[in-house]
């Protein structure tokens, strides 16, 4: 599956992209750096210092990782939807010997790229704000993109059985939203009823933190083979079903 | 050798069989039409040729390759411009062309170099910056048939390639298809229009409900399938003429509307008749493809 045709559907995703790259990246950016600049300051000033850090420098990492998953659930979802439905450019390029499993794998990779991009995006305005230094970075940028994987691979699964564009409201209100208050982006998960702590342990956002917090502050990891085969499962997991409910879809 | 051979094909949606039992063997070298009312299973047949649908039983054959089974690579000398056309609308005319010919592992630089051949041969040279929404009707049609060539297929598939187009247009697809006759390329297509069909096909299957119930050139199924002759009577007086002398003409009658259809081997008798009723008008003409359709497939309406 991961072969040449799908890097193909990768690239003409690449190139529509590139045509609005500058836009695009702005608009990665900026959102989350308001949530950043608001919260941080605003919410911060009130606050002493959280888990050892300043507030802004905590929820700097929260918001490398919301944006991530952001941008790979957008792409995932409605961008990939567009093209499996409305402008149906799956079925075009199924006219090719290209099969719907590599055009799937093809869109994974695509929106965990993008994903990718935010994320970096993010992390670089951190380096130059200097929250985090070049060398953590770094090492953050192989996460990001587990991330972006993990959702991207949901995302496909929601998009795959998707009757219309409305239905992603679901995904987003039951699914993304919830999570976001619960996984530990703005405060840390250790503040929630033990109940909801063990729920939250359940998630991938939470891993995901779990793995980028400690590097963005350049703090030892702990248990971070366990984030990292939680956000395995959870994008492969996802991934392989949507194959699934995508042939059953289209090619039945 | 057969480039498409089809054997025993079925296709059940719901509880309705959209292709039943269907077997085709189609050589290389010809235009092939599947000629049927809407509804037929036409699009239906060439899905599952083409491996982009899983058929319920039967077998199928492209090119030499077992279709499903052998995968999207039977689609690599093979040609499509479907039904409803998918170009895509984040690309210019000639970047469709380029990502299209990735999908096939051809360079860019590759397809670059044959664009303006391509739009040449679609009618479209100078439109290569167009974006794909300022486009007619009838440029995308053709900007689809070219889009099918970039692979310089063996094969193409075209379902109901002029459906919708004014024509000019249409006289244009069938120039451009018969020349990728000439070529020695091999076209297996889908229409319900006759003169289209009777046109450009070398060999006609007549498709209803998921079953071809006729299948030869168009000239044979004429000859064999129908009378010679078609009076078409109507005006003041059919139903008293209907009631007492149009049966004694020997022909096969039949009614659509306010018009009359008299199908027989000449034309005297049913003149003859007429003769008692001024009010009537004929109009005689030789029968056509279109009256074996109607004859084979019924007047009732599809949707
Ligand atoms: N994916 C599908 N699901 C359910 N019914 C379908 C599907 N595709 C086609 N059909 C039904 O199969 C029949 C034949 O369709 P089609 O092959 O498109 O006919 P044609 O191309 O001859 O007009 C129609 O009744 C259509 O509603
Ligand atoms: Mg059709």
């Amino acid at each position: 599956m991961f072969n040449q045709r799908a890097l193909a559907v990768w690239l003409r995703n690449f190139w529509v992209w590139r045509k609005l790259a500058v836009p695009s990246v702005l608009g990665n950016i900026v959102e989350p750096m308001l949530y950043l600049l608001g919260l941080g300051y605003g919410l911060g000033s009130l606050l002493p210092n959280v888990a050892g850090f300043p507030y802004i420098h905590f929820l700097a990492a929260g918001i490398v990782c919301q944006s991530t998953m952001n941008s790979a659930t957008f792409e995932a979802l409605y961008s990939a939807f567009s093209r499996l439905h409305v402008q149906r450019t799956w079925e075009a390029i199924m006219h090719a010997p290209v099969s719907l499993d590599e055009i799937l794998m093809g869109e994974w990779l695509w929106a965990a790229s993008k994903s990718l991009l935010s994320g970096c995006a993010i992390l670089l305005v951190l380096v130059v704000w200097g929250i985090t230094s070049p060398l953590h970075a770094l090492a953050v940028v192989p996460a990001i993109l587990l991330t972006g994987l993990c959702f991207a691979g949901m995302g496909l699964v929601i998009t795959s059985v998707s009757p219309n564009y409305d239905f992603f409201m679901y995904y987003f209100t039951l699914v993304i939203g919830p999570m976001l208050f619960v996984s530990g982006v703005f405060y840390p998960v250790t503040q929630l009823p033990v109940w909801l702590q063990w729920f939250s342990q359940l998630l991938p956002l939470t891993h995901a933190i779990s793995l980028i917090r400690p590097l963005v502050l350049g703090e030892s990891l702990t248990l971070a083979w366990l984030h990292i085969l939680v956000l395995l499962l959870y994008g492969g997991i996802g991934f392989q079903l949507s194959r699934k409910l995508a042939r059953k879809r289209l090619l039945s | 050798m057969a480039v498409l051979k089809v054997e025993h094909l079925c296709k059940q949606y719901a509880s309705e069989l959209v292709v039943n039992q269907l077997s085709l063997t189609i050589p290389a070298g010809i235009c092939f039409g599947l000629l049927g009312p809407n509804g037929a299973g036409k699009t239906t047949t060439l899905k599952l040729c083409l491996g982009l649908i899983t058929p319920d039983s039967g077998s199928i054959e492209l090119m030499g390759m077992p279709v499903p089974d052998a995968g999207p690579k039977v689609r690599l000398r093979v040609g499509v411009v479907p039904q409803f056309d998918n170009l895509d609308p984040d690309f210019s005319v000639a970047e469709n062309l380029i990502i299209f010919g990735r999908y096939f592992g051809i360079k860019p630089d590759v397809v670059r170099a044959n664009v303006p051949e391509l739009l040449a041969f679609a009618g479209l040279e100078g439109k290569e910056k167009s974006r794909i929404r300022e486009l007619s009707g009838g440029m995308r049609r053709r900007l689809t048939l070219a889009r099918a060539l970039v692979n310089d297929p063996d094969v193409i598939f075209l379902d109901e390639p002029t459906t919708g187009l004014d024509p000019q247009a249409r006289h244009l697809i069938w120039e451009r298809l018969r020349q990728l006759v000439a070529k020695g390329k091999t076209l297996i297509l889908t229409t319900h229009f006759m003169d289209e069909a009777e046109r450009l096909c070398n060999c006609l299957a007549i498709m209803d409900h998921g079953k071809i119930i006729a299948e030869d050139s168009p000239k044979r199924l004429i000859e064999n399938l129908i009378e010679p002759v078609v009076v078409e009577v109507f005006g003041d007086g059919l139903d008293d003429w209907l009631a007492t002398v149009a049966t004694g003409t020997g022909c096969r009658i039949e009614r659509a509307g306010e018009t009359i259809f008299c199908y027989g081997q000449d034309a005297t008798a049913v003149l003859q008749s007429m003769v008692t009723f001024p009010g009537l008008k004929s109009v005689v003409r030789q029968a056509n493809l279109e009256d074996v359709f109607i004859k084979i497939t019924g007047r009732e309406l599809r949707d």
